[in-house]
């Protein structure tokens, strides 16, 4: 069974320095507090994954976080160029970031492998592009049936993974609505897992085009109301699009950045 | 960005963006599923549906599938989008059973370069891969949405930096080097079938496979439209000018980038 964890001991417990992390959450439940909390308490040299690196690991990579990026569009949803990534790309500022580049379908396809217990996944996907001149994890494979040449990539497995959802019982069992993305895949795939919800609860009541993750397929569970924001929980709260768009400020200039880093990670306490 | 005047009739009443976005619109055909990108095509594909194709299906890769927004979302994961869609499933699920096995007609994309076989850059400009001169977003949902889809409409401002001779990296193939080329790269969909742009409309040629320019936007010279492209644009016998935007199409698309600011605090 998942324990009920407070978010500070949840990520001192299952995210340790240079671990693979996975913090997942396609625009809709993105684990903002946790990250928060995961530069809060230094973590460094991690390989962090994610679809969509948007300001969530713009705010990690800026704070040096991270050693790797793996990933298939690192931007700011409806806002333009995520400035610390870009930083760290162009100008190995703070720190160098190696980059592993996909497409979504291919990293999709590599958590769905890794939740599956396979060592690979295989698609139609890659063929023409450049990618798959950047990295080994993208190969062409035979169908041993028809002969024909398919994409292969291999299984994504986390050493944690960290998801937000909206509610979870007293079990630990963990229920999400909405955009619900890659996260059951994330969370399975992964050796640990945090989840940070919107409330505990005593029931969990049924919601069209629910998400359940069993508390026992669970590591740890912590109750972080507002976890998501400036992204939202469906049924919960709404997206701060205002936080977006002025990101692309904040983030701009190395001295803005640390300046909001200070004042909005660095002192805030650790919820719950 | 465009300026109302500054491209174009300067005595229009509409700027080259707002004839960008119509005229892509038109583009896509009633009861076809499209698959959306955010920005310029969630733009034109929301004023198609509002206009002449009620019944476009709009497919998102957050998992939305059938998306009926009443206003502009403001990213591919808006809450409006899985409130008003038919179905809303895994991302893993919108790649693989809706994409891969080409249930999609129209891949509908933008790019930060472009070149004359429709082959698409948005992952580095400049410098090499490890150093790029501006590092971009990356691929996305797009390689596979331009190698699977049906077809691809493609919409982009033109200028010298867009429209490249060759571009720095290829994220999403278009016509590859030429005829044939997708056949022998397996891919399924049919590749570029038009590529609309603030000046006009470019459709492959159907020997070479090379954009052509076949409709200047009203109050734009061919002149115009090959000084803002990077390689030696050919021309369509019969060039012709696309029909400028109507009242309706404009109320309509200036009523939806409106609920772009009620939309901030959903």
């Amino acid at each position: 069974m998942a324990k009920l964890v407070s978010l500070a001991d949840g990520v001192a417990h299952l995210v340790g320095d240079g671990d693979v992390v996975a913090l997942e959450g396609f625009t809709h439940l993105i684990p903002f507090a946790a990250g928060h909390e995961i530069i809060r308490q230094g973590r460094q040299e991690l390989t962090l994954v994610r679809m969509t690196p948007d300001v969530i690991y713009d705010q990690l990579i800026g704070a040096g976080c991270a050693r790797r990026l793996v990933f298939s569009w690192g931007g700011n949803p409806g806002v333009g160029s995520l400035h610390r990534f870009r930083d760290a790309v162009q100008h190995a500022w703070p720190r160098p970031l190696d980059l592993e580049e996909h497409s979504h379908a291919g990293m999709a396809n590599r958590y769905v492998a890794g939740a599956s217990g396979l060592p690979f996944a295989v698609l139609r996907g890659y063929t023409g592009t450049d990618l798959p001149g950047h990295t080994t994890n993208i190969r062409p494979i035979t169908c041993p049936f028809t002969g024909e040449t398919l994409t292969a990539v291999p299984a994504l497995r986390p050493d944690a993974t960290v998801v937000h959802a909206q509610r979870a019982d007293r079990n630990g069992n963990v229920q999400m609505w909405g955009i619900t993305g890659v996260q059951k895949e994330a969370v399975l795939a992964a050796h640990r897992s945090l989840v940070t919800v919107e409330e505990i609860v005593d029931e969990l009541e049924p919601v069209p085009g629910q998400v359940i993750l069993p508390g026992w397929a669970v590591t740890a569970v912590a109750e972080v109301p507002g976890g998501a924001h400036p992204s939202y929980a469906h049924g919960y709260s709404v997206r701060d699009n205002d936080f977006y768009r002025d990101w692309d400020a904040v983030s701009r200039h190395r001295d803005t950045f640390r300046a909001w880093l200070d004042e909005h990670v660095h002192k805030a306490n650790a919820a719950a | 960005m465009s300026q109302r005047g500054e491209r174009g009739d300067p005595m229009a009443d509409w700027t080259a963006d707002e004839m960008m976005t119509v005229a892509a619109a038109r583009q896509l055909r009633d009861g076809t599923a499209c698959f959306v990108g955010i920005g310029l095509p969630s733009t034109a594909a929301n004023l198609a549906r509002a206009t002449h194709a009620p019944n476009l299906v709009l497919i998102y890769e957050s998992g939305c599938l059938g998306a009926k927004p009443d206003r502009l979302p403001l990213s591919i994961g808006d809450g409006i989008l899985a409130d008003t869609a038919d179905a809303v499933v895994s991302v893993p699920e919108v790649f693989n059973y809706w994409l891969q096995p080409g249930r999609i007609d129209v891949g509908f994309l933008g790019a930060a370069q472009l070149d004359r076989y429709g082959n698409i850059n948005t992952t580095v400009v400049g410098g090499d891969y490890d150093a790029p001169t501006v590092r971009l977003p990356g691929a996305g949902g797009a390689p596979e949405i331009a190698a699977s889809c049906g077809e691809v409409v493609v919409i982009v401002r033109q200028d010298l930096r867009t429209f490249t001779e060759r571009v720095d990296f290829v994220t999403s193939v278009g016509y590859g080097t030429g005829p044939g080329d997708r056949e022998r790269l397996g891919l399924r969909g049919g590749g570029p079938r038009v590529v609309i742009t603030d000046l006009g409309v470019l459709a492959p040629d159907p020997v070479t496979c090379e954009l052509t320019l076949t409709h200047l936007h009203p109050g734009v010279t061919r002149e115009q439209a090959r000084a803002a492209t990077g390689w030696d644009l050919a021309v369509a016998d019969g060039l012709a000018t696309g029909a400028p935007p109507t009242a309706r199409e404009l109320a309509v698309l200036r009523a939806l980038e409106a609920t772009k600011s009620d939309g901030r605090r959903q």
